[in-house]
C-alpha cells in the first residue's frame, strides 16, 4: 500500500518510524478492533512518546536486574556458535546431524540495512530449503505484512533440518521448574513464536516451497529449575497461529482508516496532540494495560465517559449491549426504557438491584433471612 | 461472575466507593496472624530480596539480602526466615482438644489454634511456593549442608501454598483475594490486584474518593508495589546502586544498612495496608460456617505438625493417584464452600435467587398445622404460600430448605402467580404438632433454596494426606535424591 505511505509519514510528523516487532504484533491481535492503535502502529508513531507527552506515561519500565539476567542467559546459550543450544536440540529434539552450519545474520558486510539483512535471510533460507544440511540461523530478519505495511521481525534463532523442517527457537529467561513455567509467560512466548512461524511460512511460500516445512512446533529455551542451565521444551503453537492469522486478516485496513481521517491530522508532539488522539476511535479494555503504551490515557478517557469496558471483560459480557455505567444503572432502577433486545438483561438488572437492596437493608437492620 | 457482581461494580463506579458483596466475613482471622510482605529479585525465579513480617503491627521484622545473587547470603536469609516462620508455627502448638480414640486405638487430637499467614496477593503465594521448592530438599549434612531450619521452612511453605489452593481454607490468605470476596470496586480485577488501589476504593482516605485514592496508589513512588515484584525504577535508581555500593565497600555494615533502608521504604507502606485490611475485615461479623471450616484447617495443621518428624519432603510432582484425589477433594471443597457462604450470607444467597434456584418473600397463606392423612399414619405436612417477585426456576417436586435454618425442609408443590406453594416435610419436631417457632408464620420473611445439606458435602471429608490405606492407601512417598539436595540455586 505505497499510496498511503505519505499519509502515514505525515501522521507520524518528523519523528523516525517505530517498528512492529513480534511482541507488538501479538499485542495487536489482542485488540484488533482498536482503530487508534492500528493507525498509530501502522504509521510507526512512537506511542510511548505520545503517551508521555499526553501526561499518561506507560508503566512499562524494566528492571536492570531482569535485563541483565535475560541478556546473560541468551548470550550463554548462543556462545560459541550456539554450542549449548545445539547440544540441547540434539538431546531433546533428536537433531541427528553431525555437522550443523551456523550463520549469524546480524552483521551484514558493510551495512545494517534491514532490507539487506532480510534479503540475506531470504537467500540463505532458499539455499537451505533446496539442500538438506542442518543449519542454525542466528539473528535472522523476517518480514510480515501488517495491515498493508511491512514489519520486520527478529526471531532469536531458526533451526533447520529436524526431519526436513524449520523450527523457531525462542530463548526466554523465565525458569521452568519441575517441567512447569508461569502460564502467562509461556502464553506470551507462544504468541510471539506464532508470529515468527507465520512470517517464516509466508517467506517459504514466496520462495516456492511448501509452507508446511515450517513446523508449528517451536522450541522454548529457558533456565531449568533454579539454575542457569538451559532446557528446551517443544511448544505446539497451532492455536496461537490460528488466532494471529485470523486477527491479522480482520485488522481494519489502514488505508481505510487513513481515508476516514480529517485532513492535516498528525500525531506529532504538540498542542493539538490530545485532540488528534481523541479523534481516532479507541476500544479500551483492561487487557490493554499489558500490551499497549497508550493504555493509561485510553483508560482515563474511557472512565471519563463512564464506559463499562473499564470494569473488565466479565462485566462487559454480563452487561452485553450496555456500554455505559449510567445506562446500566438506569436500566437497573427502571428509569430507562429498555429496547426489545435488552429487555431480558434489563429484567435481570432490575431483579438484581432489588435483591441487593433488600439484602443490604436487612444486614443494616441486623437481621438474617 | 454474574449480573449481580457486575451490578455491584457498576454501582461502585457510580458511587466512587466500593460496594459490599458480603454482609459477613467468610474467612477466619486469627488473633495474631503472621503478616508477610515478601519481595523477590526481578528476573529470577525465586531469589529472595527481602521480607517484612510479624504478628505485631507496631514491630515488624525486616529480613533482607544485601546481595541477592550471593548464594551464601541467600541461604543465610532462608535460615533467618525459617526461624521466624517456625516460631510462629510453634506458638500455635500447645492446647489440643481430644477427639476420642481412632480405629487404631490411638487417641486423636486437634490443636485449638493454627498458625495463619496473611500475604498481600497471589504473586506472594507463588513466590513462597517456589521458595519452598528450592529449600525443602536441602540436606543438613554432607556437601552443601544448610541449617536444619532451612529444609523445614521449605516443607512448611510448600504446605501453606498447597492449603491456599483449597477453597475455604484460611491458613494462608491473600489480602487482595479476601477483600474482593467482600467488596466490589469500580475498577477491573487487574487494578484490584494492586492492594493499595483496592483498599483505596474500600476505605478512601479523608478528602479522596475511590478513584482518586486508586490513582494515587498507582504511583509507585507514593505507593510502592505490594510485591513480590519490585518497581523497576526503584530497582534501577535506588536498589542497584545500593547493592553495588555494598559490593564495593567489602560488605561494610553501613552499606548493608543502606540496602535495608531502601527495602524497608518499599515494604513499610504495604505492611500498613495489610493491617488496615485486617481492620476492615474485622468490621464484618464472622459467617456461621467459618468456625467449621477453620476446624478443618486445624485438623490439617495438627496432622501435618504431628507427622512432620517422620515424613519426607513433599515430592517435586504429585503422583497420579494423589493428584486425582486432590482434584476431587478440591472440587468437593469448592461446592461445600459455595453452599456454606450462601447459607451464611443473604447477600450471597441472592445469587441463587437471581438464578431461580432460591426464592424469597413473605408468607401470605397456607396451612401451618396441615396433616397428610392419606397414608396409614397421619404425617405433619404444613403448607406455606410464599409471595415472591423472584424469577423462580424450580419444578414442582423440587426439594428445598429454609436458608436461615436449613434443618427445615420441604418441597415445591406449585409455582403460581400468587406465589410458591411449599409443603414442609421435616425439621418441625417429632409430633403431629409443629415444634414452637419451627413453621414460619404468615407475614414472616423467608428464603427457600434447592441448595441442600447434601451439597454442603459431608461435614467432615478426609484430608488427602490422611486417607486410610483401606481407601487406596497412602500415596507412595517421594524420596529426595542427592541431586535434589545439591541443586543449584543461582
Ligand atoms: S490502549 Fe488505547 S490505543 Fe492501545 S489498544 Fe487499548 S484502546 Fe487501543
Amino acid at each position: 500500500m505505497t499510496d498511503t505511505a505519505p499519509a502515514l509519514d505525515r501522521l507520524r510528523g518528523d519523528a523516525p518510524p517505530r517498528n512492529h516487532d513480534a511482541r507488538t504484533i501479538a499485542a495487536l491481535t489482542a485488540n484488533p478492533g482498536c482503530a487508534r492503535r492500528g493507525l498509530m502502529d501502522a504509521a510507526g508513531v512512537d506511542k510511548d512518546a505520545v503517551a508521555r507527552h499526553l501526561g499518561f506515561p506507560a508503566p512499562f519500565g524494566q528492571s536492570q536486574f531482569a535485563i541483565t539476567r535475560g541478556n546473560g542467559f541468551e548470550q550463554q546459550v548462543k556462545e560459541n556458535g550456539c554450542a549449548e543450544l545445539l547440544t540441547l536440540l540434539r538431546e531433546r529434539a533428536g537433531l541427528d546431524v553431525a555437522e550443523v552450519a551456523y550463520d549469524d545474520l546480524e552483521v551484514v558486510a558493510g551495512g545494517e540495512g534491514r532490507e539487506l539483512r532480510h534479503a540475506r535471510t531470504r537467500a540463505l533460507l532458499g539455499r537451505a530449503l533446496d539442500g538438506d544440511a542442518g543449519t542454525l540461523f542466528d539473528h535472522p530478519l523476517l518480514k510480515l505484512d501488517i495491515a498493508g505495511q511491512p514489519a520486520y521481525l527478529e526471531p532469536d534463532v531458526i533451526a533447520f533440518q529436524l526431519a526436513g523442517r524449520f523450527h523457531v527457537v525462542e530463548i526466554k529467561s523465565f525458569a521452568v521448574i519441575d517441567g512447569q513455567a508461569e502460564p502467562e509467560q509461556v502464553a506470551a512466548a507462544a504468541r510471539q513464536a506464532a508470529v515468527y512461524v507465520l512470517a517464516l511460512r509466508r517467506l517459504v511460500a514466496e520462495l516456492g516451497h511448501d509452507p508446511a516445512r515450517v513446523s508449528h512446533e517451536v522450541f522454548l529455551v529457558c533456565p531449568e529449575n533454579f539454575s542457569n542451565r538451559p532446557t528446551a521444551t517443544a511448544l505446539d503453537v497451532r492455536p496461537q497461529l490460528a488466532t494471529v492469522e485470523r486477527q491479522l486478516a480482520r485488522l481494519t485496513r489502514v488505508d481505510r482508516l487513513v481515508e476516514a481521517l480529517p485532513d492535516g491530522l498528525t500525531f506529532a508532539l504538540g498542542e493539538e496532540l490530545p485532540e488528534t488522539v481523541r479523534a481516532v476511535e479507541a476500544r479500551y479494555a483492561p487487557e490493554c494495560m499489558a500490551s499497549c503504551e497508550m493504555a493509561i490515557f485510553c483508560r482515563d478517557e474511557a472512565r471519563a465517559c463512564g464506559a463499562t469496558g473499564v470494569l473488565g471483560r466479565s462485566v462487559r459480557d454480563d452487561l452485553g449491549g450496555v456500554d455505559s455505567v449510567a445506562a446500566a444503572l438506569e436500566l437497573a432502577d427502571g428509569t430507562r426504557e429498555a429496547p426489545p433486545e435488552l429487555a431480558e438483561l434489563a429484567g435481570q438488572l432490575r431483579t438484581a438491584a432489588r435483591l441487593r437492596a433488600e439484602a443490604l437493608q436487612l444486614a443494616a437492620a441486623g437481621g438474617v433471612a | 461472575m454474574s449480573v449481580l457482581t457486575s451490578l455491584a461494580q457498576v454501582q461502585a463506579a457510580a458511587a466512587g466507593v466500593a460496594q459490599p458483596v458480603a454482609t459477613v466475613r467468610h474467612c477466619h482471622l486469627a488473633a495474631a496472624p503472621l503478616v508477610m510482605v515478601p519481595l523477590k529479585m526481578a528476573g529470577e525465579a525465586a531469589a529472595p530480596l527481602a521480607v517484612m513480617l510479624g504478628s505485631d503491627r507496631a514491630a515488624p521484622e525486616l529480613l533482607a539480602v544485601p546481595q541477592p545473587r550471593n548464594r551464601d547470603l541467600r541461604f543465610a536469609f532462608a535460615a533467618e526466615f525459617a526461624k521466624l516462620v517456625l516460631e510462629h508455627v510453634a506458638a500455635n502448638v500447645g492446647a489440643a482438644e481430644s477427639l476420642g480414640e481412632g480405629k487404631d486405638g490411638e487417641e486423636r487430637v486437634r490443636y485449638t489454634e493454627a498458625p495463619q499467614i496473611l500475604l498481600p496477593n497471589r504473586g506472594g503465594v507463588g513466590f513462597l511456593r517456589l521458595l519452598g521448592r528450592s529449600t525443602r530438599f536441602r540436606r543438613t549434612e554432607g556437601p552443601y549442608a544448610v541449617e536444619p531450619a532451612v529444609p523445614a521452612l521449605g516443607r512448611w511453605l510448600t504446605w501453606y501454598a498447597d492449603r491456599h489452593d483449597r477453597p475455604g481454607s484460611s491458613l494462608l490468605l491473600t489480602m487482595t483475594e479476601t477483600l474482593r470476596l467482600h467488596w466490589a470496586t469500580g475498577q477491573s480485577s487487574l487494578e484490584d490486584g494492586n492492594l493499595a488501589a483496592l483498599v483505596g476504593w474500600i476505605d478512601p482516605p479523608d478528602g479522596l474518593d475511590g478513584p482518586a485514592a486508586a490513582r494515587r496508589a498507582e504511583d509507585p513512588v507514593a505507593s510502592p508495589p505490594a510485591g513480590p515484584a519490585t518497581d523497576p525504577t526503584f530497582d534501577n535508581e535506588v536498589l542497584a546502586p545500593a547493592i553495588a555500593a555494598y559490593d564495593g565497600a567489602g560488605r561494610d555494615p553501613r552499606a548493608e544498612e543502606r540496602v535495608r533502608d531502601a527495602l524497608r521504604g518499599q515494604l513499610a507502606p504495604t505492611w500498613d495496608l495489610m493491617w488496615r485490611s485486617v481492620d476492615l475485615l474485622r468490621t464484618l461479623p464472622e459467617g456461621g460456617s467459618v468456625a467449621r471450616r477453620w476446624e478443618r484447617d486445624r485438623d490439617g495443621f495438627t496432622w501435618f505438625h504431628r507427622s512432620f518428624a517422620e515424613s519426607l519432603p513433599q515430592p517435586r510432582r504429585d503422583i497420579a493417584v494423589r493428584a486425582a484425589r486432590r482434584l476431587h477433594d478440591l472440587e468437593r471443597a469448592q461446592d461445600a464452600y459455595e453452599a456454606q457462604r450462601a447459607f451464611d450470607d443473604p447477600l450471597v444467597m441472592i445469587e441463587h435467587r437471581l438464578n431461580g434456584l432460591a426464592f424469597g418473600g413473605v408468607v401470605v397463606g397456607g396451612d401451618p398445622a396441615r396433616l397428610d392423612e392419606s397414608g396409614k399414619r397421619p404425617k405433619l405436612r404444613p403448607h406455606l404460600l410464599v409471595a415472591t417477585g423472584d424469577p423462580v426456576r424450580l419444578d414442582p417436586g423440587a426439594t428445598v430448605v429454609n436458608a436461615a435454618r436449613p434443618g427445615l425442609k420441604g418441597r415445591v408443590l406449585e409455582v403460581g402467580a400468587d406465589g410458591v406453594l411449599v409443603e414442609l416435610t421435616g425439621g418441625m419436631g417429632r409430633g403431629l404438632v409443629p415444634a414452637a417457632g419451627s413453621v414460619p408464620q404468615v407475614g414472616e420473611r423467608v428464603v427457600f433454596t434447592s441448595l441442600t445439606e447434601g451439597s454442603f458435602g459431608p461435614a467432615r471429608f478426609p484430608e488427602a494426606e490422611d486417607t486410610p490405606w483401606t481407601h487406596g492407601g497412602p500415596p507412595a512417598e517421594y524420596v529426595p535424591t542427592d541431586e535434589d539436595a545439591q541443586e543449584d540455586w543461582s
